[in-house]
């Protein structure tokens, strides 16, 4: 198999993908001046998962791995929201 | 004699580890949102009592602690085997800043009696009460994954100094790295939900 080939990624990118979570934090420090009432949370919750989403590829190397790790992420994060979505459904509509 | 190496499986390993602890951590932020949505106002005022500045410089001291470690791996598969190290002295520079930062922030909370189980905080209302239970609990966990990072980070720089971690082999670089960048993702969502949503 081609896949034990491994990637060696450039310095210039992780400087790169620093500069934009660094610049996603500005952004959510940002918001947090503005009010924007119910939305706040949801806006916070969004840049947070955008965050997650460039560590996770980048730093954590997802990108260049075999897919299956992008497989098991995806399925336990799925798992998690589903678990997150049954709870209010339970707790809302009590 | 070639000893059998499977790195892949040692990756594979580690994530499956990861996931145990998101589900862990993702308890813990099920029941913020519960009682968020249940007590929004106390969880709103309590929020105001932590200091978003000393959370901005630790966010930013995470972030960049992060990078270095990924940095570290390019610098062991170049066999940049100085730079390697100095990237993760960086990172053990930036984990002792965030120690502490938390160690004047937890000790102010402290010295005004701000504690669990403490009698100011069995007297304050029941949402604030909730807030910043989860607040030691949910920081605290963290900084404990912190620290276990930092000792597993010095464990890799030693081996990379000594030449056991090298291009050839540095399966345990990657992981150490997996863990330490799994203790940023969990300050990315803990930052804005406990500091900022105020």
């Amino acid at each position: 198999m081609e896949h034990t080939e491994t990637h060696i990624t450039d310095y210039r990118v992780y400087g790169w993908v620093l500069l934009a979570l660094l610049i996603f934090t500005t952004i959510t420090i940002t918001v947090t001046w503005i009010d924007l009432s119910a939305l706040t949370v949801m806006v916070a919750l969004i840049i947070a998962s955008i965050k997650s989403f460039i560590v996770l590829r980048y730093f954590m190397h997802l990108k260049f791995e075999s897919k299956l790790f992008t497989v098991f992420v995806v399925m336990v994060l799925s798992i998690y929201v589903l678990v997150i979505a049954l709870t209010f459904f339970d707790y809302l509509l009590r | 004699m070639e000893m059998h190496r499977d790195d892949l499986g040692a990756k594979l390993g580690m994530w499956i580890f990861i996931f145990t602890e998101i589900l862990l951590f993702g308890g813990l932020f099920l029941v913020y949102a519960v009682m968020r949505s249940h007590y929004s106002d106390e969880f709103h005022q309590a929020a105001h009592q932590l200091n978003a500045f000393i959370g901005t410089v630790n966010t930013v001291a995470l972030l960049l602690s992060s990078a270095t470690v990924a940095m570290s791996i390019t610098a062991v598969q170049k066999g940049e085997k100085r730079k390697a190290v100095l990237f993760i002295l960086i990172t053990l520079i930036c984990a002792g800043i965030f120690l502490f930062n938390k160690y004047f922030e937890w000790g102010h909370k402290f010295s005004i009696g701000l504690y669990p189980g403490s009698d100011m905080m069995v007297g304050l209302k029941h949402g604030y009460i909730l807030f910043f239970s989860l607040y030691f609990f949910m920081t605290g966990l963290h900084v404990f994954h912190l620290i276990v990072g930092s000792i597993i980070l010095t464990i890799i720089m030693v081996k990379i100094q000594t030449g056991s971690i090298n291009a050839e082999k540095y399966v345990l670089l990657e992981n150490g790295g997996l863990y330490w960048h799994l203790v940023d993702l969990i300050w990315i969502f803990l930052f804005p939900l406990l500091y900022l949503i105020t």
